[in-house]
């Protein structure tokens, strides 16, 4: 039947498709869009380790960010940054979506050979980190969700901020939960990226899930060191 | 040895199918799963009742032909095994057997464990192939081919199309298979003229054939009777990246010099 072996469901063999619309192109974007997520979240916890050197460090970093470039700098930054997130989302769903088609009927019996907790729970790892995100930004940045913010004394809004002992177990969960999701995602971005020669493979992912567990332990050494009164 | 087996049982295409318990005694270890089957279908016959249709051809690892979701698992729990080379000695006895056929929107049951895997086919018809005059054979050492890529070509040569790939792949996804085909030619000389527009091509094609994308979850691999490594699947990604990247900057037909 040379018409069954030619055409496929109204593709005829042979033809190609845009990029976007493909799915190795749109595991890229995620990619691509995750390994910035990524770099973020490292300088993000390298940045706010200086809750550790007193109010007056941390303050001034924070004025600093918000007025390198006269004051632009920080607008680049956020519009990279939900430019990736919309990015991240948009080819996860897509995705997904595809995904969920390709195997309507299920199996009564999967056993996970290979795959990962972390892996296998990659979707809602995200879901919950995007909640946690949406929360963050109206806690500490706009402050509409801390009871005691005074705008620029980053220091003292930290603090009192994990003084509330469920606030503190918010931000541990998520921390968790970035961890769960890094440690997929951090190598996985790479692979999609093409990064795989059987001489590095071990310690690609020896980095990038050490670079993911340094960013885990940086992020939860914030609300413990608040909670035990190290930071205070 | 005795075995409880709940097999997947399904007339047609159109039938929405069921599950049957078969009670199977007096298997013998030294049996391959499929003969076991044989056996068990033999009784069926003999009561009346209609086999158990499933797949297979060589029954020796190598025709891709043969494949069964034996608990959970595409071609049984042994690493590299077909399930025509998987032995009963590999159960306890007193077991039960889940057998499913393998899972996919892409490849549609036919009847009980029989799936129909021409998307595979028409993966390969969209660019797995080499375009090269016909003629005499030329000298073997006119094409040098580094002793590393031969080895690599090689294994994801190994690919025997069986489709365990996309039964262990929680998205369904064809990755490893379209990656195995398209590294095969991708890494040796012969295989370069087409090398970008093949990779566009059977990514094209095995999207359009429905299968999932690939998360990186690399039950593939573990499941693969030839063993075919992931990296293949971070080569294609490669390919792809840069056939996108020079599209449109190459001058068709000039790279290689042979026809198309
Ligand atoms: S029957 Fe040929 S591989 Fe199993």
């Amino acid at each position: 039947m040379p018409t069954a072996t030619a055409m496929s469901k109204g593709r005829a063999t042979g033809e190609t498709e845009s990029f976007l619309s493909a799915t190795v192109g749109k595991k890229v974007v995620m990619a691509a869009t995750g390994l910035i997520l990524f770099g973020f979240v490292i300088g993000h916890m390298l940045g706010n380790l200086q809750l550790y050197m007193g109010a007056e460090a941390l303050n001034a970093y924070a004025l600093f960010l918000r007025t390198f470039l006269h004051g632009g700098g920080i607008w680049i930054a956020r519009t990279v940054l939900l430019a990736s997130v919309v990015l991240h989302i948009w080819a996860m769903t897509s995705l997904t979506l595809v995904n969920r088609r390709a195997r309507a009927v299920g199996y009564r019996q999967w056993k996970p050979r290979e795959s990962t907790y972390a892996s296998r729970t990659m979707r809602w790892s995200g879901v919950f980190l995007l909640a946690f995100i949406i929360y963050h930004l109206l806690h500490f940045t706009t402050g509409d969700a801390h009871p005691d913010f005074i705008p620029g004394d980053v220091y003292h809004n930290v603090v009192s901020g994990f003084q509330v002992v469920p606030v503190s177990i918010v931000y541990i969960l998520a921390t968790l939960c970035l961890a769960l999701h890094l440690f997929h995602g951090s190598w996985s971005m790479l692979q999609t990226l093409g990064l795989n020669h059987p001489r590095y493979n071990r310690l690609r992912n020896v980095i990038c899930v050490g670079l993911a567990a340094l960013v885990v332990v940086g992020n939860l050494s914030f609300p413990v060191a608040v909670l035990t009164g190290l930071v205070r | 040895m005795k075995l409880t087996l709940n097999v997947w049982r399904q007339k047609d295409a159109r039938d929405p199918g069921r599950f049957v318990t078969y009670q199977a005694p007096d298997i013998s270890p030294e049996m391959s799963f499929l003969e076991m089957l044989d056996v068990v279908n033999e009784r069926l016959i003999a009561k009346g009742e209609e086999p158990i249709a499933f797949d297979h051809d060589c029954r020796e690892g190598i025709c891709g032909q043969c494949g069964v979701v034996i608990n959970g698992s595409p071609h049984g729990p042994r690493r590299r095994t077909t399930s025509c080379q998987l032995h009963m000695r590999t159960f306890q006895d007193g077991d039960t057997l889940t057998l499913e056929p393998f899972r996919a929107d892409a490849f549609p049951v036919v009847k009980d464990l029989i799936i129909d895997r021409s998307a595979f086919d028409r993966i390969i018809a969209s660019g797995g192939f080499i375009s090269a005059t016909i003629g005499g054979a030329q000298d073997a050492n006119s094409l040098p081919v580094p002793k590393e890529n031969a080895d690599l070509a090689m294994d994801a040569a190994a690919c025997i199309g069986c489709g365990a790939c996309v039964a262990a792949c929680p998205n369904a996804s064809a990755m490893l298979f379209t990656a195995a085909k398209v590294s095969q030619l991708g890494l040796l000389p012969q295989g370069q003229p087409e090398r970008m527009d093949r990779v566009r091509k059977m990514v094209a094609q095995m999207d359009a054939e429905g299968f999932g994308s690939c998360t990186n979850h690399g039950e593939c691999e573990a499941v693969c009777p030839k063993g075919i490594p992931l990296g293949n699947i971070a080569r294609l990604n490669r390919d792809y990246l840069r056939a996108t990247l020079s599209w449109g900057r190459r001058l068709p037909g000039a790279a290689g010099g042979g026809p198309g």
